[in-house]
């Protein structure tokens, strides 16, 4: 009982991140499209919860929905003539992109039938924030620090670009 | 005439007016017994819910009387609210409808239930029907991980006991900046826009600071797991002298009176209540709202400010933990206590300008509480 109902969430989950997904990519109104975008983010969200990975979930919902959408709506919503703006989500170059998409979807095929999924099937998983937190500080130390210095550089160049030219401020 | 009318209503209100105390005194004694109707509760089910459904129904049951509590909260803050506001102007308040106005509540609730939903003609409908429902939705939520109390055998009494507690509250906090985004949107209003603009930038910049500081508490005590973090506050001097806010005197006391004032900031309390202020922006981005949409919001907003008084009173204060033994409504009175702080100083302080409001977010609380995470966790360290 309690696993067709956990069953029934997670496809309800799917079909509400799959279809806001979908409504980001043809969506004509721009707000509403950014406002799907919170809808798949957190369905991504619900799957890592599904997966056990509980730590990775509070951060998606931490940074994508609560920092990078937020910044991306006030993008969205201080741009001139927001109201007016015809928004064109047609289709150019259709089989480039028709070939490009169908070998992305013949790669996940081959990597979904490649995976053995029973052996991921663990049970209840444990706590999982010390040992993220002793790798990320321990065994790939270096790759976390060049992703904060990356983000440093990105900060102090939007600072850069920002400043008044030749401003003393 | 008048004093007939008087006699009138005294006779309606005063048998009337026994519903919310006697309604009060049940909340606050299921609250008091919290630890001894669980028990009894998870009994009842173990015996009558087939074997597959019971967690689902003790979730649901728990939610339910969570769902139930934030649900009255409004009702009494708001009447609460009116009368620190009316004793803080030397007035009276709300007197008439019950004893000393505890009717009062009930009766704006009935009349806002039957208030005609008015949605303006160019409003966005979609995010202006959304809004108020993601502005309780994730006051709501967020509640699921706040632990009342202990069995006597441990067992935390919570929806979700997660081990991520304190990341959950931060991260399902800032959907409420989402929310007001959405309605300020919807609206199709300037005042309505500019203020939801206000508050998202307000919320989104008070949360750092929030998070580090929530970070000051965790990095003492080891754990994001909120039944840990308040269960390391255990003992002392009467039960009192292990809370945090009195470990590493002062720097936990800063601590906590920062947490207290970005809590103040993230519900968008006066002195942080620029997203609606009535003087610049009508009111912000509930402008357009009436009837029971704008009831949500102020479901949400009292939610709100429960939340995190009693996230505080976990964190800082101990939780249920206090001289009298520990006890679930010692969290509530905490929690509760903090609610009437934050009504006393939104009837105490004026408002801030939108460019000191963010001066005192980045150029004192960030930087005050970098500073203390560093100090507390070297201190911590070397201990």
């Amino acid at each position: 009982m309690e696993s067709m109902a956990s069953a029934a969430i997670f496809y309800g989950v799917a079909a509400l991140v799959l279809g806001s997904a979908l409504y980001v990519v043809v969506g004509k109104n721009l707000v509403h499209s950014a406002f799907a975008l919170v809808a798949a983010f957190f369905g991504v969200a619900v799957f890592y919860v599904y997966l056990g990975a509980d730590f990775l979930a509070g951060a998606q919902v931490l940074i994508y929905v609560g920092g990078i959408l937020t910044l991306l709506l006030f993008g969205v919503m201080l741009t001139n003539r927001i109201y007016n703006l015809n928004l064109r989500s047609g289709a150019i170059q259709v089989v480039p992109g028709a070939l490009s998409a169908g070998l992305v979807f013949a790669l996940l095929v081959w990597i979904i039938q490649s995976v053995d999924w029973g052996a991921m099937d663990v049970g209840d998983p444990g706590p999982t924030s010390e040992s993220i937190g002793r790798l990320l500080m321990g065994d790939y130390l270096l790759p976390f620090e060049i992703a904060s210095v990356l983000l440093l550089i990105a900060l102090m160049g939007a600072a850069m670009l920002v400043r008044r030219r030749g401003g003393s401020s | 005439m008048i004093t007939r009318f008087r006699q009138i209503e005294m006779r309606l209100m005063g048998p009337l007016t026994m519903i919310p105390i006697v309604l009060c005194l049940v909340v606050l004694g299921t609250i008091a017994a919290l630890p001894v109707v669980a028990t009894i509760l998870s009994e009842l089910v173990a015996d009558f819910v087939p074997a597959g459904l019971q967690r689902l129904t003790i979730v649901v049951l728990g939610t339910a009387g969570f769902v139930g509590i934030l649900a009255l909260n409004p009702i009494y803050s708001i009447w609460l609210e009116r009368k620190v506001a009316a004793h803080v102007q030397d007035r009276l308040g709300p007197m008439r409808v019950g004893w000393h106005g505890l009717l009062q509540s009930f009766a704006d609730g009935m009349k806002l239930l039957f208030k005609e939903d008015l949605v303006p003609r160019d409003a966005d409908r979609l995010l202006f029907g959304a809004a108020p429902m993601l502005a309780v939705a994730s006051a709501f939520a967020a509640f699921a991980i706040v632990p009342w109390g202990v069995r006597e055998d441990g067992t935390v009494l919570a929806v979700a006991n997660l081990n991520i507690g304190v990341l959950y509250f931060i991260a399902i906090t800032s959907l409420g900046a989402l929310s007001v985004l959405m309605a300020g949107w919807g609206s199709n209003n300037k005042y309505a826009l500019y203020g939801g603009m206000r508050a998202a930038a307000q919320m989104v910049s008070y949360e750092i600071p929030t998070a580090i500081l929530v970070l000051v508490v965790v990095a003492q005590v080891g754990s994001l797991s909120i039944p840990d973090i308040v269960n390391a506050q255990a003992g002392g001097i009467l039960g009192v002298g292990d809370w945090l806010v009195f470990q590493l005197f002062p720097l936990n006391l800063i601590a906590f009176v920062l947490f207290f004032i970005c809590g103040l900031a993230e519900t968008n309390r006066t002195p942080f209540d620029i997203p609606e202020a009535e003087s610049e922006l009508v009111a912000g981005f509930h402008t357009e709202y009436s009837g029971m949409r704008f009831a949500f919001f102020f479901l949400a907003e009292y939610g709100n400010m429960l939340l995190v008084s009693m996230l505080a009173a976990l964190l800082f204060l101990g939780g249920w933990i206090g001289p009298f033994g520990s006890n679930p409504l010692l969290f509530f009175i905490k929690g509760f206590g903090l609610v009437v702080v934050q009504m006393w100083l939104r009837w105490t302080l004026p408002r801030l300008r939108v460019d000191q409001l963010m001066g005192i977010c980045w150029k004192y609380v960030i930087p005050i509480s970098f500073f203390l995470l560093v100090v507390t966790t070297v201190i911590k360290g070397l201990l």
